[in-house]
């Protein structure tokens, strides 16, 4: 079975906060719901299917399906990090497909600017021998940029260039957490956070959340909504696999991407926009290579002087800013990727970084711990007629 | 090395083994009696082969650091993150001691000194640049 054309993405909403401090999480949960229903032209009663990860609170779907008012036929807990909700796509599809349900609703939120947010997961196998060490996510990440570094001469001034171009794409958004314009020297100047990631290379923290309503063709056709379909979808996983052959250079997305490609039966000339999960510069620098759009170790060239700029570079990427300037919520990407993209290809991306004629895009992510633990979801999207 | 408190390991079926050897100083991985591979962290299954018969080895407790990420911000900084490849093979998460961070590079030697946790419990395997 195929994915291709198997479900279209028929609603997509970004909730337009960035701190609430005076709204539950559920209730985000609730309000992207009803926005991306809204975008969709259905209704809460509509959904016969519902999916969510661990930034739902209580019992999954059992809270949740009972806490937003749904009756759904299937549910989904999938939860692989920040990339869940690209993956929740695929997912949707496959259901879609297997008759489960037709109508599926995808949503993330959470608060961390406004309630502490437990992160770490009592009883994993690796908690003794790890737990100690005081590994987050800046020192994971930032011992792949070293290793990137090391092994094929990647800079800093290449990584910044990475959020240079998201910073140029955020001015043009006015929900975006951080709208100004960096340079290079910018990035290179704010705080040392991890070696050799500085506070610029980081992602913004948000409140805040996002929904999508993934639908069966025949509910899209009778839409009055573009059609965006799921072309092709990956999924993979990677860890230290008990330390042998590590290779921090490469992620999960070497996977997930080229099995995206081969379902959709593109490649990445064929891309015309791509979402590209970025907790970090190195994040999207790595998932670059690994999807192809340049050879191993060519990420930095790839991406220096603009590259991803919409307008002007080759591959115009996270035109909303990504994570790197507008939109971080709950510590997840995920969601964010995918609703960019249906805007892209459905132009109705801001004038400013909307991509003429975008009718192929990826969204590809990264969840976990790129330098330990993690998984990347990747999927094509289409625009048909 | 800095302020940063360690959270006491807890030791269960699969690794009191590994933390009892480390109260000795003893830096103990595991390897598999069919694909002969070593791993770490220890399993009592064997991530390359599936196989039950893994046993217990002692290391010599030196390696080389693969990568490092100093962290600079937040509590207990500055701490170095880093893995360590053992000379036995496998590559482990774990800590580097050091009196000047800037100076720890791939490839530099590496021994590990086992850091005290809390009272009464194992110590953790931390490593530190040979001679230094």
């Amino acid at each position: 079975m195929s994915l291709r054309n198997a479900a279209y993405i028929a609603g997509a909403f970004e909730h337009p906060t960035r701190l609430a401090p005076d709204k539950t999480t559920p209730q985000l949960h609730a309000e992207c719901a009803a926005g991306a229903l809204a975008d969709a032209g259905l209704s809460i009663e509509d959904v016969d299917g519902y999916f969510c990860a661990t930034d739902a609170p209580g019992f999954g779907p059992i809270s949740m399906v009972d806490y937003l008012g749904l009756r759904v036929r299937h549910t989904d807990s999938t939860e692989m990090g920040g990339c869940t909700y690209i993956q929740h796509v695929a997912h949707a599809a496959e259901a879609i497909a297997a008759g489960k349900c037709k109508v599926a609703l995808i949503t993330l939120a959470g608060r961390p600017r406004s309630e502490n947010v437990m992160r770490f997961r009592p009883g994993a196998p690796e908690q003794a021998f790890e737990q100690w060490i005081g590994l987050t996510n800046h020192t994971s990440y930032g011992m792949c940029a070293v290793r990137h570094m090391h092994e094929f001469g990647t800079t800093s001034e290449q990584l910044a260039w990475i959020k240079v171009a998201a910073s140029h794409h955020a001015q043009h958004n006015e929900h975006a957490m951080l709208p100004k314009v960096v340079s290079v020297e910018d990035v290179l100047e704010s705080p040392m956070i991890a070696d050799p990631l500085h506070r610029l290379d980081c992602c913004v923290t948000t409140d805040g959340g996002g929904a999508l309503v993934v639908v069966a063709p025949e509910i899209a056709k009778t839409l009055n909504r573009p059609l965006i379909a799921l072309r092709g979808a990956g999924e993979a996983t990677k860890g230290p696999s008990g330390g042998l052959g590590l290779d921090l250079t490469v992620s999960a997305a070497a996977r997930s991407g080229p099995a995206a490609f081969a379902e959709a039966g593109v490649t990445p000339a064929d891309i015309k926009y791509a979402s590209i999960y970025d907790s970090f510069t190195i994040t999207v620098l790595i998932q670059l290579e690994d999807l192809g759009f340049c050879a191993k170790g060519e990420g930095g060239k790839f991406v220096a002087d603009g590259n991803l700029i919409s307008g002007t570079g080759k591959l115009p990427f996270n035109t909303d800013g990504g994570g790197l300037c507008n939109n971080h919520p709950m510590f997840r990407g995920g969601i964010t990727k995918v609703i960019e993209a249906v805007r892209q290809l459905r132009g109705e991306a801001h004038p400013a970084v909307q991509v003429p004629n975008c009718d192929l895009a990826v969204a590809t992510g990264i969840g976990g711990s790129l330098g330990a633990r993690h998984g990347a979801a990747t999927v094509i999207l289409e625009r048909q007629s | 090395m800095s302020d940063r408190k360690l959270p006491a390991p807890q030791p269960n079926a699969e690794t009191e083994t590994f933390w009892d050897a480390a109260s000795n100083g003893v830096l103990k991985i595991k390897r598999c009696g069919d694909c002969n591979q070593a791993h770490y962290y220890p399993r009592a299954i064997c991530p390359h082969c599936g196989s039950a018969k893994t046993e217990w080895i002692d290391t010599a407790g030196s390696g080389e650091i693969y990568s490092v990420s100093v962290m600079r911000r937040g509590e207990g900084a500055p701490f170095a993150v880093a893995y360590v490849t053992l000379d036995e093979g496998p590559a482990m998460l774990t800590n580097i001691v050091a009196d000047d961070f800037d100076s720890l590079a791939i490839g530099q030697r590496v021994e590990v000194v086992f850091t005290p946790t809390e009272d009464g419990a194992p110590p953790v395997p931390m490593f530190t640049p040979r001679g230094g």
